[in-house]
């Protein structure tokens, strides 16, 4: 194949990896993990996340790491996309809060909104 | 080469368009100042000195790197450049040890000099000084890092010249200082004390170690016996020391000083450089015949000997085993000579006056005693040589001429020449071509090897033999010659090897001239120049026809290469620990 | 136990309180009943959640909604919308979870924060996984190369940048089609393409955020830009420090090559690129593009005088193209948009956008990019969200150490290339630093130039020595012993080393001094005149003393004061030995009584 259809295939295939709105990925979670993100504890809600969805069976919920968003001061900031594409950002997250972002956000759909951004930016 | 047309200070000028705006405006006559440049070693715009206005350009540009385009306008002059200048020079003057008096270089200093051109009176921005301690571990070489003014001549030359690469700039900033790495003494890494660095150094921060102190003792010593011995490099340099022109023979005046200082004898190294084309000549004969090592390397100059130790030890074989000359002069002086006048070796103190900083290491050698002595016990260079002459009320100039003593005094054109580079070489073609062929050849200007090329090949007739031969000068190009022998890329006979570009004309330990001059005279040529013409003027211009070396041989030596030879003149080196390889 | 669908919690701390909190419980109550939801729904009081600016507070569990500024009359609506039709009353949410369209800020980019942002150079930051190839293939990775093979000569390539009005972002603002044509018309059998990831600006992260975040962008725009000038061989050279965007890279350049984007042969398209990562030790000067150049070649990290500049005599003196990191992340966008897209965006002689890393005092720290043009009004309130503690601004310090400070006086100013070079100071790569009321411009002049001074390579005299000598007097006028001689010298010294160092870092060297001196040049004779530091910063001229009115003899500041120079008895006010006194503030902050003053 030629690296240009192959590009093409990929596009294809790629569409919709990072909204989530693939059939086996019906929500993605993404944890910012530039520097400023590992620095403020990245690596350990990422882990949590893991183990989290792991101890609860969930296989259709795909977490990546991701780049700086630009607020770091907000990290670990964490980015979930469901189905519909909508984004919900929570932010200064921490292992302890990733437990419940499963429990109620991931599993039963319900935005802990207390842990998202639009408390912490004026 | 395309022309392009410019103007600099409202003149407008033809010039070649591979010209620097330096060069474009001294070609017309019109003056910048320049500190840290040196033509063709040091062109890297860093002293600030030099800065012009280039039209269109927000800050100033240094001149001595701007290449001129088609359309280029230039000030050089205006207040605000002049202001720059000043306070660019009273910056790098608010961080000098400015103890002129008492400095080496005061009257020959490049940066006095421009303080004085540039109307400095007064220091606006003094602050902090650096506080390095001095190096003076080395057996020639002075390291003043008070006075270094970071112009990077030195390190240029040592590195991109030389290629040893001894010093360096270490640490950043206000910190900078030009050191061996580490800050390690000179004494302590491959620096091969060819001396180099102090020539181009505009200002004191790098001198030879000094031996005029020594010198004077001895002089006062009644129980002493005082012989000196001059190489042939000294007498066409020492009268720049005196303001005459480069290029002056002065061997009569200066025969005259030593003479006037106190010197029981007058010698000249050249004796002993016939000499040493012999044990050399013989050597290479010996090699071609009997299939020894090939190529044989000459060992005159203890810079490059100590290069050889550190870098290619893997040619320490193939060097001729003969010491260089004043050493030979100097083991014969403490053995056939003392015998000869009947004076007590231990009481005899042997003073070289040399264009070399080298030498001053060489001296302390332990392999270089073979009498039980030292073979020499001062090494002098030519710019000491003329300090102890002004400090002893000498006027140099209105000397009268003088000759050299005897025994011993008397030399040949051959030995001349080993002050230029090529010299050596020819001086060995000249024997070696009489002793192969068994006749006296006519035809002995061997043209092909002088010149200032870097490199110098030749392939010489000789009887049935092709001699292929080779000259390199200074160390960077030593290198090149060496990596391709060693590559097989080239085989010769016999090389010639010295450590100062130029040859010993341009040794270290010769007197210093300003970037000015430089920039428009060759010294080495110029020096070089005068070697051949006192060759010319030689009534006898062959080593082996040197009748107190044939004497020599007779009375006491036997022949050469005789063990007693052996004993006295020849010696063997080790290798010393080196940096890893410098590209 | 009664189980409940719902937890209502209602903030009873005493500023709530004070609010009618009560009365909110009560109607809470009502509401309930009415709705019969008292059995679902139980109402708690709870302690305060700390937005006591915007009390009274009422949470919503599960969903953990927050109505902030809840009045009485509003409880009805949130029984009946919320408790009962689960739908949430947005209009009432925490003042920052709104924005206009009553929609809840959930996600960042909702927020104030990112609404004034246009990202372009930061498009897939954050969002992509920078260690999957196929998520920035699907984001349109790699069509603007494909464009660009297939489809455009080097010379439209190199036309479609010109036209853009894409300007360096590297500092220096050199427009980068022109830039990409001189090194196109520069001859040789070799040229190379560099990416300049030194980022040695102290503050700035935005290439790192680049490399980390989209690192592909930048092979993609580098195998362009080879291409466009032809070249066979790319650099970046990446500072050690930065070793999450050295493995990204790494990563990425493996991937690129196993797709055929990058190598031999790229895309079938007979065009060979390949690229090369080389570390940086660090030194802020390597970020300067002849020095950055020559640290390649391997030698000690020096800048040379230019010209000859390195699209004619660069690496190993052949032609060579250097761009900074966001300089490059904005052309495969160019290539794909048009360059008239891009042109439309910003000003008339700075198009697209500005990546800026803010910091200092201002509430909303981080990276922003905004279009050129934005005022640093918005900038610091809309985006920043302000000054904190209710403290005045004072100046904006942008391109870092080579920059000036923007006085509050020209706060409306739109931020581009040309206004700030204007205004004493420069784009530079894109630091902000907000300062307020509370800072001394003498003593953040003094700041930079010690980074200078410690950063300088040492190669010229007028950067080596000057810089040194005008830290010198600023650190004299800083301890209270400058005199007006000394301000005249700085500013000599500046301006002579501005037009005589040899590269960019000592020519820029004096910019915070001449921009301080520029706007706050009373603040500099404050100090030499009056011994005085206005902002009470400057340790030397500062003084701390006991108001003996208010002073109640608790002799807490005594036993604080690390160096024992308080003394007094029961009875008697204490008194500070100022001659002994560190001047580290310590006491006034221990002070129950706020007896303790700063005089300045
Ligand atoms: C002291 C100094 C430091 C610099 N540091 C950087 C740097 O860290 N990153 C950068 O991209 N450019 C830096 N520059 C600017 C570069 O020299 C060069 O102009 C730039 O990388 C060119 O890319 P651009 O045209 O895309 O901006 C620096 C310049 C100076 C004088
Ligand atoms: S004496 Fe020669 S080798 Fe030693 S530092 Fe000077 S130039 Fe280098
Ligand atoms: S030692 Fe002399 S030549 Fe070397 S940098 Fe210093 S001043 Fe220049
Ligand atoms: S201005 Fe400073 S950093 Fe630049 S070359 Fe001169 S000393 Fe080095």
């Amino acid at each position: 194949m030629k690296p240009i259809e192959k590009m093409e295939k990929t596009r294809e295939g790629a569409i919709g990896q990072t909204t989530g709105g693939k059939q086996d990925v019906r929500m993605r979670i993404a944890v910012g993990m530039a520097t400023c993100g590992i620095a403020a504890g990245a690596k350990q809600v990422m882990d949590a996340f893991n183990e989290e969805l792991k101890r609860r069976n969930i296989n259709d919920v795909k977490t990546v790491l991701v780049g700086c968003r630009g607020a770091c001061r907000l990290e670990p900031l964490v980015e979930i996309t469901g189905e519909n594409g909508e984004m919900v950002t929570y932010v200064n997250m921490t292992p302890e809060k990733v437990a419940r972002v499963v429990a109620e956000h991931v599993v039963n759909g319900r935005i802990c909104i207390d842990y998202t951004v639009g408390t912490e930016v004026e | 080469m395309k022309m392009v047309n410019i103007k600099i200070d409202g003149k407008e000028l033809q010039v070649p368009e591979n010209y620097t705006i330096l060069e474009a405006a001294r070609q017309a006559n019109i003056s910048i100042p320049t500190l840290c440049y040196l033509k063709g070693i040091n062109e890297i715009g860093a002293c600030r000195m030099c800065i012009v206005e280039v039209k269109g350009s927000r800050s100033f540009q240094a001149a001595c790197v701007y290449p001129v385009s088609e359309g280029l306008e230039v000030r050089t002059q205006s207040p605000a450049i002049r202001e720059a200048r000043k306070v660019t020079l009273e910056l790098i003057l608010s961080n000098h040890d400015r103890s002129c008096l008492t400095c080496v270089r005061s009257r020959t200093c490049e940066l006095q000099k421009l303080a004085e051109e540039l109307n400095i009176k007064d220091i606006r921005f003094n602050g902090e000084m650096q506080r390095k301690p001095m190096d003076d571990f080395s057996p020639s070489i002075v390291r003043d890092p008070n006075k270094c003014i970071l112009c990077r001549r030195c390190v240029s030359m040592c590195k991109n010249i030389q290629k040893v690469a001894a010093i360096d700039t270490v640490e950043r900033g206000f910190d900078t200082i030009v050191s061996p790495i580490y800050n390690l003494s000179l004494n302590e890494v491959p620096c091969v004390t060819c001396g180099q660095c102090i020539n181009v150094c505009p200002v004191g921060a790098l001198r030879e170690k000094d031996s005029t102190e020594i010198v004077w003792d001895a002089l006062a010593n009644k129980d002493l016996h005082l012989v000196v011995q001059t190489a042939p490099a000294v007498r066409v340099a020492l009268g720049e020391e005196f303001g005459m022109p480069i290029g002056t023979r002065v061997t009569g005046k200066m025969v005259a000083a030593l003479k006037q200082l106190g010197f029981a004898k007058v010698f000249d190294t050249d004796t002993a450089a016939d000499l040493t084309i012999l044990e050399e000549g013989t050597e290479l004969i010996n090699r071609i015949k009997e299939g020894g090592k090939l190529p044989l390397i000459t060992s005159c100059s203890p810079g490059w000997i100590k290069f050889c130790e550190h870098f290619y030890p893997e040619f320490l074989d193939n060097l001729s085993t003969c010491k260089s000359p004043h050493e030979m002069f100097g083991a014969l002086l403490k053995s056939y000579y003392a015998e000869k006048m009947g004076i007590d070796p231990a009481k005899m103190f042997v003073v070289s006056v040399m264009p070399c900083t080298a030498k001053k290491f060489e001296r302390q050698r332990p392999e270089l005693a073979s009498t039980g002595y030292p073979d020499v016990d001062a090494v002098l260079t030519t710019r000491e040589l003329a300090r102890m002459i002004r400090e002893a009320g000498i006027d140099f100039k209105s000397l009268p001429d003088e000759t050299f003593d005897d025994p011993m005094g008397e030399a040949t054109g051959a030995g001349v020449i080993f002050g230029a580079t090529g010299g050596v070489m020819e001086a060995a073609l000249r024997t070696v071509a009489d002793i192969l062929t068994g006749k006296s050849n006519e035809d002995i200007e061997y043209t092909e090897v002088r010149g200032i090329e870097g490199i110098k090949e030749a392939k010489i007739k000789i009887g049935d033999l092709e001699l292929k031969a080779a000259v390199a000068h200074g160390l960077g190009n030593a290198r090149k010659l060496l990596d391709r022998i060693k590559s097989g890329k080239a085989d010769y006979h016999f090389v010639e090897i010295m450590a100062c570009p130029g040859g010993c004309v341009n040794g270290g330990g010769q007197p210093i001239q300003i970037s000015e001059v430089r920039s428009v005279v060759d010294i080495s040529k110029e020096r070089a120049k005068a070697i051949y013409e006192e060759d010319r003027d030689m009534p006898i211009r062959k080593s082996h026809e040197n009748p107190q070396v044939q004497k020599l041989y007779k009375e006491y030596l036997g022949e050469p290469g005789s063990h007693k030879a052996h004993e006295l003149l020849h010696t063997h080196y080790a290798p010393r620990e080196s940096y890893p390889d410098i590209p | 136990m009664q189980i409940y669908r719902s937890h209502v919690l209602i903030c009873n701390d005493s500023t709530c309180a004070q609010l009618d909190s009560g009365k909110i419980m009560e109607e809470f109550g009502a509401q309930l009943k009415k709705n019969k939801l008292e059995n679902e729904v139980k109402v708690l009081t709870a302690g305060c959640p700390g937005m006591c600016e915007q009390g009274p507070v009422v949470v919503v569990y599960p969903e953990g909604t927050v109505y902030t500024m809840v009045k009485p009359e509003n409880v009805k609506e949130i029984v009946e919308e919320h408790l009962l039709k689960r739908k949430i009353v947005k209009r009432l949410l925490h003042k920052d979870m709104m924005e206009e369209g009553d929609t809840p800020a959930k996600a960042l980019d909702d927020t104030k924060y990112f609404k004034k942002q246009l990202r372009i150079a930061l498009r897939n930051c954050g969002i992509i996984n920078p260690e999957d190839i196929n998520e920035y293939i699907e984001h349109d990775g790699y069509k603007a190369l494909e464009k660009v093979l297939t489809g455009m000569t080097p010379l439209e390539v190199i036309d479609t940048v010109k036209k853009s009005g894409l300007r360096g972002r590297g500092g220096g603002g050199f427009p980068t089609g022109l830039k990409w044509e001189f090194a196109y018309k520069s001859q040789d059998d070799e040229k190379y393409v560099c990416c300049n990831a030194d980022e040695g600006d102290p503050g700035a992260f935005m290439d790192r955020s680049i490399l980390e975040g989209d690192p592909h962008s930048i092979i993609e725009a580098m195998t362009i830009a080879g291409y466009a000038i032809g070249s066979k061989q790319g650099f970046i050279y990446v500072r050690a420090e930065y070793p999450i965007a050295v493995k990204r890279l790494d990563i990425a350049i493996q991937q690129a090559k196993e797709h055929g984007f990058l190598g031999e042969n790229v895309l079938n398209t007979g065009f060979s690129f390949d690229i090369e990562l080389r570390l940086g030790a660090g030194a802020f000067v390597c970020g300067e593009e002849t020095a950055l150049m020559t640290s390649i070649e391997g030698k000690r990290g020096e800048p040379r005088p230019r010209p000859p500049f390195p699209a004619v005599k660069g690496l190993w003196q052949k032609p060579t193209l250097l761009n900074n990191v966001e300089t490059y992340a904005n052309i495969p966008v160019i290539i794909l948009k048009g360059p008239e897209w891009f042109a439309s965006i910003g000003t008339e002689k700075s198009k697209g956008t500005k990546v800026f890393a803010i910091g200092g005092k201002i509430n909303n720290t981080g990276l922003i990019e905004i279009p050129m043009g934005t005022t640093l009004r918005e900038v610091i309130f809309d985006i920043g969200g302000g000054i904190p503690n209710g403290k005045k601004f004072k100046a904006a310090q942008t391109g870092g150490p080579s920059g000036g400070c923007i006085p509050a006086s020209h706060m409306d100013t739109p931020i581009e290339y040309d206004t700030l070079v204007q205004l004493g100071s420069m784009m530079g790569s894109g630091g902000l630093i907000v300062m307020d009321e509370d800072t001394c411009m003498v003593d953040i002049a003094k700041f930079f130039l010690e980074f200078t001074v410690d950063e300088s390579c040492g190669k010229c005299p007028p950067c080596r020595i000057g810089t040194k000598r005008m830290l010198e007097i600023l650190e004299k006028i800083t301890s209270g012993k400058g005199t007006e001689e000394d301000i005249e010298k700085l500013e000599i010294l500046a301006n002579n080393i501005k037009l005589s160092a040899l590269c960019g870092l000592g020519q820029t060297a004096p910019n915070p001094v001449l921009s301080t001196l520029r706007y706050f040049r009373d603040e500099y004779e404050a100090h030499v005149k009056e011994k005085k530091c206005p902002a009470g910063v400057c340790k030397s001229m500062i003084h701390y003393v006991i108001n003996e009115a208010l002073c109640k003899s608790c002799g807490i500041c005594a036993r604080n004061c690390p160096v024992n120079c308080i003394s007094g008895q029961r009875g008697e006010p204490y008194v500070i030995a100022q001659e002994k006194c560190i001047k580290c503030g310590t006491c006034m902050v221990k002070c129950p009584f706020k007896a303790i003053f700063k005089n300045v």
